[in-house]
């Protein structure tokens, strides 16, 4: 039996494992490995990470930066697999086109032009393609980001489930912007644009198993004009951006605070989050810190021009409830901390698996 | 939102933690147990114990139902779900709890068909749209639990399906709080008991453990608040020399439990002679199986079933933490070889479980975080 350790010795070894570069010894693939939680990170930081080493591809942001002809381009591209695929509030072929859009968007560059490859299963019916499409269509109209290649595949029945796309983006990086996870320091702001958790809710209610009903919409919407407000009010004090996709707002801090090496406190009663969806949240035991997004990102920001940023996004269709979450701190770093509304507090992790697969 | 900040209001919290502390005796230390899984998460979730004195303990009970599945019950499950044409339905903490032969999960993995369900009744809604399937509804939790696992036998029989069984793995609360209080490292000096549990079986079931042994128990609500004042009704007891059984979940619990349902728990199950609880060892009369009358969906005794008992990996401390013995950091592979994503004991897998509990929120709690935003 070793030696018992105190409280505080624990700690410290918890957080030089966190700290370990993840291994992927997994035999099989389970769905946790897309849930986009700790096992996901295995598989990316242990498995492709590794076989595909580069340094664009180390930073792991939102989208990898290029450089050519001294051209600075943001690349990304991301897989869309929901289930169902029209959902309130938007349908896989807008998500799809905003989520990528999106990626390229919190990375600080401008959307040009996006690719569309489907995989689509034998039988499905012509019109659910044709609205997909349609919905393609009027999303990239909307943000100004045309789809300019694709490609099609069919499967035979039953290997894939109706329809899956896969959409990748190119995207000029603004003069004069530098963002990065290094920038992040303390006493920058947490900002995040608005409230939380809309997409998750919104599906799984959409699937129809729960026996709940609440109106709850997806809030997959386009970012670049609201990210474009936020680069002309801060300048260099936009330190970092980060979508909120799956994972939700508190995959976002812990990834920030892992590396920034920094700790990052927030005030939970000052996250916006709908009733309905905390209502949602209440009865299925779910935190929307945790839930997912399609429209929402995580800012930080000098402290100097945080009221700015706030003015900014709310000046946006896209930020209206656009709120100061939270601010950077020494320490303790690599940890995300909240304030709890019963004036608590708690440690903020990354959950091992989001519960609901195929959100996006 | 209405019904549920009431009870979480910051300002009362501070009222009741300064009245607690005002009762401590100086120099005595209270260890006070909350029996409850949902207890324990509400205390880390809501950074209950930072309202509290240092001189109060909390120690987190053996109420997950999750922790308390042993191993070979899983591989059990895997057995029926990785048979011809079945359906196995639990469940979502279930999905990731390690038997000896892998986790539910990772039997999807290679080819099995276990599904999620937020009830039981969801699983005999899937039997009736797979008839040329077998669905067996993976049964785990206390009292709380039982009596929906009960309706939907009672549906199922009335419908007359003959594809849906229940693998039964319901317990009972009194015995495992009886096997802690025999335990002879026992430190405990109260009880927070199972609020949820209680609105079933009532408050009597508990009484002989103030008559007998000594040690106040109040019943308990799930809001930070209802724990606050549980404790504060703890603590007031001692204050008065007082030993007793107390309700403080009064909108919900009544002394003498739910009728109703407790008889459809005595129709639908009898109680095994013995069940093996993970970390406690086997316990008399402590689980439910399905009664003679319900056995054509007993799915032990319709499926072939290994039932070998695995025995609990030497490294893990599950059982001393489910005793209340060894708090969650000090079990020797907590936070290293044992973590959420790959727990080698129950009380990680479950947000419920102490050691999960205190594992994503609890390492920092006593820092006190001044933020004014």
């Amino acid at each position: 039996m070793p030696r018992a350790m105190s409280e505080v010795e624990v700690g410290e070894r918890i957080e030089a494992i966190r700290r370990r570069a993840p291994r992927f010894r997994d035999e099989r693939i389970t769905m946790a490995h897309g849930a986009g939680g700790k096992a996901s990170r295995q598989l990316v930081e242990g498995l492709f990470l590794p076989l595909l080493a580069n340094p664009a591809l180390a930073e792991l942001s939102d989208a990898g930066l290029v450089k050519a002809a001294g051209v600075r381009l943001a690349f990304t591209t991301d897989s869309f697999v929901v289930s169902p695929l029209r959902f309130p509030g938007g349908s896989i072929g807008e998500l799809a086109v905003n989520g990528t859009v999106n990626d390229l968007a919190v990375s600080g560059a401008r959307p040009l032009a996006l690719s569309a490859a489907v995989i689509l299963e034998e039988g499905l019916a012509a019109s659910v393609l044709e609205a997909e499409v349609k919905a393609m269509a009027a999303a990239s109209a909307s943000c100004g980001v045309p789809v300019v290649t694709g490609d099609t595949k069919v499967v035979e029945r039953g290997k894939c489930d109706s329809l899956y796309i896969t959409t990748s983006g190119v995207g000029l990086l603004e003069e004069g912007v530098a963002l990065a996870p290094d920038l992040v320091r303390p006493g920058d702001k947490v900002l995040v644009s608005g409230t939380i958790g809309d997409h998750g809710v919104a599906i799984m209610l959409a699937r129809g198993q729960l026996d709940l009903e609440a109106d709850v919409k997806s809030d997959t919407q386009p970012l670049w004009e609201l990210v474009q407000a936020l680069i002309e009010a801060c300048g260099e004090g936009l330190h970092c951006m980060r979508d909120a996709t799956r994972g939700g707002v508190a995959t976002v801090l812990n990834e920030i605070a892992l590396s920034a090496e920094v700790g990052v406190v927030i005030a939970e009663d000052r996250v916006p989050v709908r009733p309905e969806v905390l209502g949602a949240g209440e009865i299925l035991g779910i935190d929307p810190l945790y839930v997912a997004n399609e429209g929402k990102l995580v800012a930080f920001v000098a402290p100097e021009l945080a009221d700015a940023a706030l003015e900014a996004m709310r000046s946006q269709p896209a930020g209206r409830e656009a709120a100061l979450i939270g601010e950077v701190r020494d320490e303790p770093p690599g940890r995300v901390l909240g304030r709890t509304t019963f004036g608590g507090h708690r440690m903020i992790d990354v959950l091992v698996g989001d519960p609901l697969p195929r959100i996006c | 939102m209405r019904f549920a900040d009431e009870f979480r209001d910051p300002e009362l919290a501070q009222v009741l933690g300064t009245e607690i502390a005002t009762l401590c005796e100086p120099g005595r230390h209270y260890k006070i147990m909350e029996v409850c899984g949902g207890h324990t998460h509400t205390i880390y979730r809501y950074g209950v114990q930072d309202h509290l004195p240092e001189a109060i303990e909390l120690v987190h009970g053996p109420g997950c139902p999750v922790c308390v599945i042993p191993m070979g019950r899983v591989d059990d499950g895997i057995a029926i779900a990785e048979q011809d044409g079945v359906i196995l339905t639990c469940f979502g903490d279930m999905m990731r709890v390690p038997g000896g032969n892998g986790s539910f999960l990772e039997a999807n993995a290679r080819g099995a068909d276990i599904r999620m369900v937020y009830s039981p009744l969801d699983a005999l809604r899937i039997a009736k749209a797979n008839p040329d399937r077998r669905v067996v509804f993976y049964a785990i939790g206390f009292e709380t639990t039982a009596p929906s696992t009960a309706l939907t036998l009672v549906r199922a029989k009335a419908d007359g399906v003959t594809n849906f069984s229940v693998f039964c793995n319901h317990v009972t609360v009194i015995p495992a709080i009886t096997a802690i209080l025999d335990s002879p490292d026992l430190q405990l000096d109260a009880f927070l008991g199972p609020g949820h549990v209680s609105t079933v079986i009532g408050c009597r079931p508990y009484e002989f453990i103030a008559s007998e042994r000594h040690k106040p128990l109040v019943c308990s609500g799930f809001e930070p608040l209802d724990l606050l004042q549980s404790i504060y009704m703890v603590m007031k007891q001692f204050a008065e020399g007082r030993v007793e059984v107390e309700n403080q979940y009064t909108r919900v619990v009544r002394w003498e439990g739910n009728p109703m349902a407790l008889k459809v728990l005595e129709d639908v199950f009898s109680l095994r002679p013995h069940f093996e609880w993970r970390g406690l060892g086997s316990i008399p009369h402590s689980a439910l199986a399905l009664s003679s009358r319900y056995e054509r969906f007993d799915a032990e005794l319709s499926f072939d079933i290994p039932g070998v008992r695995v025995a609990d990996p030497k490294a893990c401390q599950c059982g001393e933490v489910l005793k209340g013995a060894l708090r969650p950091w000090e079990c020797g592979v907590f936070g290293t070889a044992c973590t959420p994503e790959k727990p080698i004991g129950t009380c990680m897998v479950s947000s419920e479980g102490a050691c999960a509990a205190y594992y994503n929120y609890g390492q920092y709690s006593k820092q006190r975080i001044h933020l004014e935003v």
